[in-house]
Parts: C-alpha cells; sequence; structure tokens
C-alpha cells in the first residue's frame, strides 16, 4: 500500500480512504477524528466524532452539547478499528487530552501528531513517540530562530515584574485553552499562591481542568465594579489576548501588557501588539524539538503540515530524510 | 550579561517614563561596579569600543548556519542582530553552565576597548557560544553600534538622580567631566564619598529655566521689576571655552560640539554663554535669522559636510553670560550680567554671535500686545526676566517667566485612529487629522498631521467611542474612520508653526500638534481648507 493510500490531504483536510474519515477537517464531514480541542482542529457539525474524554468535554463547553450528532470516546494507549483501519490514540503533550492518532493498514502506519510538544507541562499528559512510517508534523515554530527558554525563568521574569510594579496589574494574555491553566499552574510551582484574575471566557475551562485534577489554586473573577479598582493593584490577570484591546482592560489600574505565546520570541511581534513583557511560553515544539522529534522516530518520511513546512523540509533534505510540505489550509498559526 | 541584556529589552518594550525610571534605578541598584556604569554608558551610547560591521556578524552566523535556513528566519524576523542572536548553534542546557555568569557587561567592554581590528570577530564568536540568545542580542546591538532603546540621555540623569537621592541638576553638572563606568559618581550615589569635583575643562553649568505664565499671573508682579526679550525659536545651548577646550552643550548637559565646527571654530573668547542656537546668515550687519527647520538640517549629526554648513551657518543669538574670564557671574543680578554680556558680545564675532534684544515696555498689556506681534516669524513668544535675579540652576517660580504667542488654529477633521500604549492601549488614542482640498464641490480630505494629547480622559472616552462605531476600515492597529463632508468628527487642532514638507503629502508638517477641541457641532464640510493651512506656513 502506498502512503497516500492510507491518507491523504484534501480540502476538508487528512482523510483515510479505505477508513473513510478525516482527522481534525476544517469542514463538516461524516466521521471526524479530533486530536484536541483547538478551535482550528475541533470544529462543530460533524456527524460522528471520536476523541478523547477531554476533548469530547472541551468541544461540549466550547459548542454546547450538540457539538456533533454522535460522539465515541477514546483512550490514551487504546486502539479501535474503524472500517478495518486500526486507529490508536497516543499523548501529545499539547493541551489536556491532546493526542497522536495512529493510523495502520497492511503493515503501513502513519501517525498524525496534530499539534505537539516535548516539555514537560504540569496540566496534561507527555507526548509518547510512537514508531511510525510516516510521521505527520506540524511546524507552527518551524524555523531555527524558534527556540524556547525554560518556562521557569520566563515565570520568573512575570515575577519579578510584579515585585517590581506593586501598583500595576499584570496582564497577561493566553490562550484559553490550555495556555491559560499552564500560566496558571505554573505560577503555583513557582509559590505564587494569591488569588489569579480570570476573564470570564476562561472560567469554564479552568473549571474543567479543575474537576480532572489538574490544581490551579485559588481564582477569582476579573469582573469586579469600577470602586475596587485598587484592588488589582499588584495583582496577575490572565484574559484571552484580544480582550486586552478591548475596554475591558480599562478596569486595571496602570496595567502592563504581558503575552504569554511562543510568538513573543520576535521582538517585533511583542512591539507591534504593544506588548511590555512577552512571556516566551508555547504549548508546541521548538525547532530544536521537531527535528529530534523526527531524528527519535526515524520515519521512513515526514509530512509537514500548518506552520513553516518549507523550513523543517529543507531541514529533513540536509538530513537525508524524505519529507514534503501538506499545505493543508484551515489551520490559524496567529491563534497560539 | 544577563541582568543588562534583560534591562535592555524591558526598556525597549516600556513605554511609560515612570516605569523606565524605576527599571533603571533598580538596575543600579541591584548591579555592582563596574557593570552599571558601563550599561550607563552603552544606554546613553558614550561607549568607546572596537565595533564590527554587520556583514562581519553575518559571515560567521553562515559558517555555521544552513544558508537557506539563515535566510528563511531572516525573512520572517526582519532584524540582522536578531535574527543571528535567535538561530546561534549552542549545545542544548543552560547558558550558565557555559560559563555566562562570569561573562559581564565589563568584561565584554573591556576585551573590546584593547581588542585589535582582527581579534573582533574571534572574541565575538567566543561569546555568542556561551551567551543565551538574550544576551547574545544585546551583545550584538552593543558592538553594532545598533543600541536603541527609547531612553534619552535625559532620562538616564534622572534615573541616577533618583538612585543617588539627588537632583537631576547636579548629575547634570558633573556628566560631562565622567568616564565610563563612572566609579567616582556611583561612590557619591551610594553615599559613600562626597561629590566629586568636576575636573573637566569647560564644564557644563546647569541651567536655569523659565516658568510657563499668563497675563492672569502677571498682575500680581510689577514690570518694573523685570526685562523683556524674545524666545527665539531654536535649541538653547551653553557654549563655553575655556583655556583649550570648547564645548557646545544642549541644556541637558550633553556636549553637541561636533554638529557645529563653524560655531566651535568662532569661539575664541574665555568664557560661558547661555543662548539660543539658530541657523542664520549675516546681512547688512545684522543676521537674518532661519527658521526651525532649517536649524534641523544641522541637528542630530555626527558629522557636517562643509558645504551644509555653509547653506545653514550656525550662530548663538545670546541671553546670558555665566562666566567671562576665570570670574563666576552666576551670583549677579540679572540686569548687571546682561551689562557684562553686552560688552562680551561686542568683542566676539559678530556673523557668530549677536545680542537677544531687549524689549521696551511700560505694562502688562504692553508685553501682551507684542507678544501677539512678533517683528521676525522665527519668535515663538518672550521671556520676562527678573532685574535682580540671580542665576540658578533648574526652574525657579519667579524670576523667570516665558510667555508663548498663541497657538495657531485650524479646524480639521478626525480620518484614522491608531490605539495606544501602555495605558491607553484599549483605547484609540493617536489621531490623523486632514483638511478638505480639491474642487469645492468635489472635495478631499489630505491628511495634515498627527495628535496624541490635548484632550481630557473623558474626552478620549468619547472619541474612542466615535472611532469604534464609525469604523470603516481596520488595518492591525489602525482603524480608518468615516470622513464625509456631511458625516464625520472635527476636531481643533493647535500647532505653533508650519513647514513645507515634501515627505508629507499634502506639502506642510505642523509642529507640536495637539487636539485642542473637540467640534461636535460643526459638520465636516465647514473643516479648513489646506489653503488656509498654505496662508499659515512662516
Ligand atoms: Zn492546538
Amino acid at each position: 500500500m502506498r502512503f497516500e493510500d492510507l491518507l491523504r490531504p484534501t480540502p476538508k483536510g487528512l482523510y483515510c480512504p479505505p477508513g473513510d474519515f478525516y482527522i481534525d477537517p476544517v469542514r463538516p464531514v461524516e466521521r471526524a477524528l479530533v486530536t484536541h480541542g483547538h478551535a482550528d482542529h475541533a470544529r462543530p457539525g460533524h456527524a460522528h466524532v471520536t476523541a478523547t474524554r477531554e476533548t469530547l468535554d472541551i468541544m461540549a463547553i466550547r459548542y454546547g452539547d450538540d457539538f456533533s450528532a454522535a460522539s465515541q470516546e477514546a483512550a490514551y494507549g487504546e486502539a479501535m478499528t474503524v472500517n478495518g483501519v486500526s486507529v490508536s490514540w497516543h499523548p501529545a503533550g499539547h493541551v489536556l487530552g491532546a493526542a497522536q492518532i495512529a493510523v495502520e493498514k497492511d503493515g503501513v502506519r502513519i501517525v498524525a501528531s496534530g499539534d505537539y510538544k516535548r516539555r514537560r507541562d504540569p496540566t496534561c499528559t507527555t507526548f509518547e513517540p510512537v514508531a511510525c512510517d510516516v510521521f505527520i508534523t506540524e511546524a507552527t515554530f518551524g524555523l531555527p530562530v524558534f527556540r524556547h527558554p525554560d518556562d521557569r525563568e520566563e515565570i520568573a521574569r512575570l515575577l519579578k515584574s510584579v515585585g517590581q510594579f506593586p501598583q500595576s496589574a499584570h496582564l497577561v494574555g493566553a490562550y484559553a485553552l490550555g495556555k491559560a491553566q499552564r500560566v496558571i499552574a505554573l505560577l503555583r510551582e513557582a509559590g505564587y499562591d494569591k488569588p489569579i484574575y480570570i476573564h470570564g471566557a476562561m472560567q469554564k475551562l479552568c473549571d474543567y481542568y479543575e474537576s480532572r485534577g489538574v490544581a490551579l489554586g485559588p481564582l477569582a473573577p476579573a469582573t469586579v465594579d469600577r470602586a475596587a479598582k485598587d484592588q488589582f493593584e499588584g495583582a496577575i490577570v490572565i484574559g484571552p489576548p484580544s480582550a486586552f484591546a478591548d475596554r475591558w482592560a480599562r478596569r486595571f489600574p496602570d496595567p502592563i501588557a504581558c503575552f504569554a505565546s511562543g510568538w513573543m520570541r520576535v521582538r517585533q511581534r511583542a512591539k507591534q501588539r504593544g506588548v511590555e513583557l512577552p512571556l516566551i511560553l508555547s504549548d508546541h515544539c521548538d525547532w530544536d524539538e521537531l527535528t529530534e522529534t523526527i531524528l527519535e522516530i526515524r520515519p521512513q518520511e515526514v509530512w509537514v503540515t500548518h506552520g513553516r513546512e518549507e523550513a523543517l523540509v529543507r531541514w529533513c533534505e540536509l538530513n537525508q530524510i524524505r519529507a514534503k510540505p501538506l499545505h493543508i489550509v484551515g489551520y490559524e498559526d496567529e491563534a497560539e | 550579561m544577563k541582568p543588562f541584556a534583560e534591562l535592555l529589552d524591558r526598556l525597549v518594550l516600556t513605554p511609560s517614563r515612570n516605569a523606565k525610571l524605576k527599571l533603571l534605578v533598580d538596575y543600579c541598584a541591584a548591579t555592582p561596579d563596574p557593570d552599571r556604569g558601563y550599561a550607563i554608558a552603552a544606554i546613553t551610547r558614550d561607549l568607546d569600543i572596537l565595533s564590527v560591521k554587520p556583514a562581519m556578524i553575518r559571515r560567521l552566523v553562515e559558517e555555521r548556519v544552513d544558508p537557506v535556513l539563515f535566510g528563511y528566519s531572516y525573512d520572517f524576523v526582519g532584524d540582522l542582530a536578531e535574527t543571528v542572536s535567535l538561530i546561534w548553534p549552542t549545545p542544548h542546557g543552560r547558558a550558565e553552565d557555559r560559563g555566562a555568569d562570569d561573562l559581564t557587561i565589563s568584561t565584554i567592554v573591556e576585551a573590546l576597548h584593547s581588542a585589535s581590528r582582527s581579534d573582533g570577530p574571534k572574541l565575538v564568536e567566543g561569546w555568542l557560544d556561551i551567551l543565551d540568545s538574550q544576551g547574545r542580542y544585546a551583545l550584538l546591538k552593543l558592538i553594532t553600534g545598533g543600541m536603541r532603546v527609547g531612553v534619552s540621555s535625559r532620562l538616564v540623569k534622572q534615573a541616577l538622580a533618583d538612585f543617588g537621592g539627588k537632583d537631576v541638576t547636579e548629575i547634570e553638572e558633573l556628566w560631562h567631566g565622567l568616564t565610563p563606568p563612572y566609579l567616582p559618581l556611583f561612590a557619591w550615589l551610594d553615599g559613600r564619598t562626597e561629590k566629586p569635583v568636576n575636573l573637566a575643562a569647560a564644564p557644563f553649568r546647569p541651567v536655569m529655566l523659565a516658568t510657563p505664565t499668563d497675563a492672569e499671573e502677571l498682575t500680581r508682579y510689577d514690570p518694573k521689576d523685570y526685562l523683556a526679550e524674545w524666545k527665539w525659536d531654536g535649541i538653547r545651548v551653553q557654549v563655553t571655552a575655556e583655556g583649550n577646550a570648547r564645548r557646545i552643550y544642549s541644556r541637558t548637559g550633553d556636549d553637541i560640539s561636533g554638529a557645529f565646527p563653524d560655531l566651535l571654530e568662532a569661539m575664541d573668547f574665555e568664557g560661558s554663554i547661555d543662548g539660543e542656537l539658530l541657523v542664520g546668515w549675516p546681512e547688512g550687519g545684522a543676521i537674518r535669522t532661519g527658521r526651525f527647520s532649517d536649524l534641523q538640517q544641522r541637528l542630530n549629526r555626527k558629522a557636517v559636510p562643509a558645504k551644509l554648513q555653509a547653506k545653514y551657518p550656525a550662530f548663538v543669538r545670546a541671553y546670558d553670560l555665566l562666566q567671562s574670564g576665570d570670574r563666576d557671574l552666576r551670583s549677579l543680578a540679572f540686569e548687571d550680567r546682561r551689562r557684562h554680556l553686552e560688552d562680551f558680545v561686542a568683542g566676539v564675532p559678530a556673523d557668530r554671535f549677536d545680542l537677544s534684544p531687549l524689549l521696551a515696555f511700560s505694562s502688562w498689556e504692553d508685553v501682551a500686545e507684542r507678544r501677539n506681534d512678533p517683528p521676525d516669524p522665527v519668535i515663538e513668544g518672550l521671556m520676562l526676566k527678573r532685574r535682580d535675579g540671580a542665576y540658578v540652576p533648574g526652574r525657579p517660580k519667579g524670576p523667570w517667566f516665558k510667555w508663548k504667542r498663541d497657538p495657531r488654529l485650524v479646524d480639521a477633521v478626525l480620518m484614522y485612529a491608531q490605539r495606544g500604549h501602555g495605558k491607553r492601549s484599549s483605547f484609540y488614542s493617536d489621531y490623523t487629522f486632514g483638511v478638505w482640498t480639491g474642487p469645492m464641490d468635489d472635495p478631499q480630505l489630505v491628511p495634515v498631521g498627527k495628535a496624541y494629547f490635548g484632550f481630557t480622559d473623558e474626552e478620549l472616552k468619547q472619541i474612542d467611542k466615535y472611532v469604534r462605531d464609525n469604523t470603516v476600515e481596520r488595518f492591525g492597529p489602525v482603524r480608518s474612520v468615516r470622513a464625509e463632508p456631511d458625516h464625520g468628527l472635527v476636531v481643533e487642532v493647535a500647532f505653533e508653526g508650519l513647514n513645507r514638507s515634501a515627505r508629507h503629502k499634502s506639502g506642510v508638517a505642523m509642529r507640536f500638534p495637539r487636539i485642542s477641541r473637540l467640534r461636535w457641532d460643526k459638520p465636516p464640510f465647514e473643516a479648513d481648507r489646506l489653503e488656509t493651512l498654505e496662508a499659515m506656513l512662516d
């Protein structure tokens, strides 16, 4: 069997002809396998969705219980058969519930890793490499300039600034699913035990993380009447990045705009967004981790999708590894 | 290098002046000598070290990184030093374990100070291997002379003053006699020693400044106690020649001599004059004063071609005399200093120095009248100085007043709004406005300026709401706002002067524009036309 006969890119997303299913389809389909709950991977409106318990729950939180007509739960390490194709699920280390999906038939195995990262993250299960013939990798940070620093140093910089500017509120922009909870958990690990204020859009997801055993410590809504403005002096407030341009941000005293994202590695990006304290925290692999993962798995072929495909393909060529870009549209690299 | 690199990154992204001061003060408190002194000198660009060309850096990185991958990366990042700092291959693990903690800014500066041109690349390569990416970035900016962190030397002096609990004029006074890493200065700021004595020849003398005033306030003072002179629209300077040293200082004590070799050459005297630096041409025994835009041709240059010096000759219009020969005149009354000044100016080259004329007046009404009808367009108002006042540094209230002429006003239409920074990042607070041009029955708006202050917080909220409710298009942080003859927001814009400008589509550039009033009442078609502005050209 040729690799492309088992899995191939189509306008709707990655399609498996023998199994008749899509992985992370970008348009409504009959049967979807979903790697994780981020909006560009998990979309509403499919007839049937298979995903981890957490991903299904997150889709229900975001889109309502009727996000698809039917759903099926998958567990890490579990294998299932879909129309004669074997499908197994493995931790991707990206956000809570994120999975790599291994698809196998007639001795050919392809791993679609979705979004993934290799670092320890107190809020989700660590990535596990899976041997395969074809490894489909993301390339969000697929340029050799992206080398994420140690998380603890980034959190330490935030805490140093909080100590330096006790009259200010530090507003930390963080993606509502995954990044926000990780920032909170890392702050707790660093010994920060005061209440952390969160934007209303994050409440349900934080509650959900707590219910899955991810301890986040005392959280309080960042929505209090005007009279109490000074209660935010010295506070850490976490909200979706988009909210910081809104009138919402005005309630805080002398705010210092922070943004937790891998993009903050590039100063110009921070500058353009008016970020004063960039925190380089990413839920994706950096360049070194992408290339090391490929070397560790040693697949016959690497397929590169969303992000800077051409650079990672070039690196594979330089290392005598067969590689090609998939050019699937619909995944946003700006989102995180 | 790490604390310094971190400081740089924070300074670049911090818009608030107070927050910048705090960052600098905290750095000085936490950093030992001589690192803090070298860091300060790096920020004020007073370090004299071996520089390395960007092309050299590029060659270093291309020995280590695939040029194709480097090209993709450079395209994405857009800045060479930053790309190299990020892409430079180092082993995994903490920079501390590679010895980064021992690699301080002092080690680097001192090594570069004594290095030969051919040593440079080897040294840099070794350091790039040790530092982390933030440290590499700081290093590359340091050695390529690209250190731009949005911190003026004035701000640095203020931070040093705050750090040591001193007055900034004391720092200004000492500054020019000091060299990096400023050990005696920090010893004094730490409280370990007495204030250092400025041993420099031709030192800077902290400047006396005026407070703004108005007709109402002046009624409390007796006009007989004051002398009046014009306030010229150039830059305030202190020109000092003592022994072999000749210096031209800005009013904050920065040495700007390098930009004015023509003036420097004419400073064949012993003394220190306080005056206005202007551009002007000798004509009939006097000097015809050039506009501020002429002077701008001469500013912010390290070297000035002879052609430019001839086309825009610099001169000083003298206001005051601080030192004459070995006599310090600062404790004398202004009236007495003025007499010394008149004698002094009579003895220096008349094409490079003239005397700021005094205005005769008998009442404040007289003064008010003269103020709005100055004899020269390069006058921006007038100065009132107490006859018996000594020359004291800083801005004491009473001895010197400045009374600016009324600003020019124009009604313009809001065209674009951009989100602000810091406190204002959730507001559309930077405005581009335009006036009408083209045929009367089909007028077009042409942008004539930008303003981001002049309004109250309450008005800011109103404009912000207007912008959000009337957005036509969005590009990044900018919104274009509905601006049509019958629908739009008219703003009254105040400005100090108007220059011709080839860089602006409208052909004019405003000086110091600000929003003076919101004209919710005025239909946009009644806003001014470009012809009105052109008639106001100085
Ligand atoms: Zn994702």
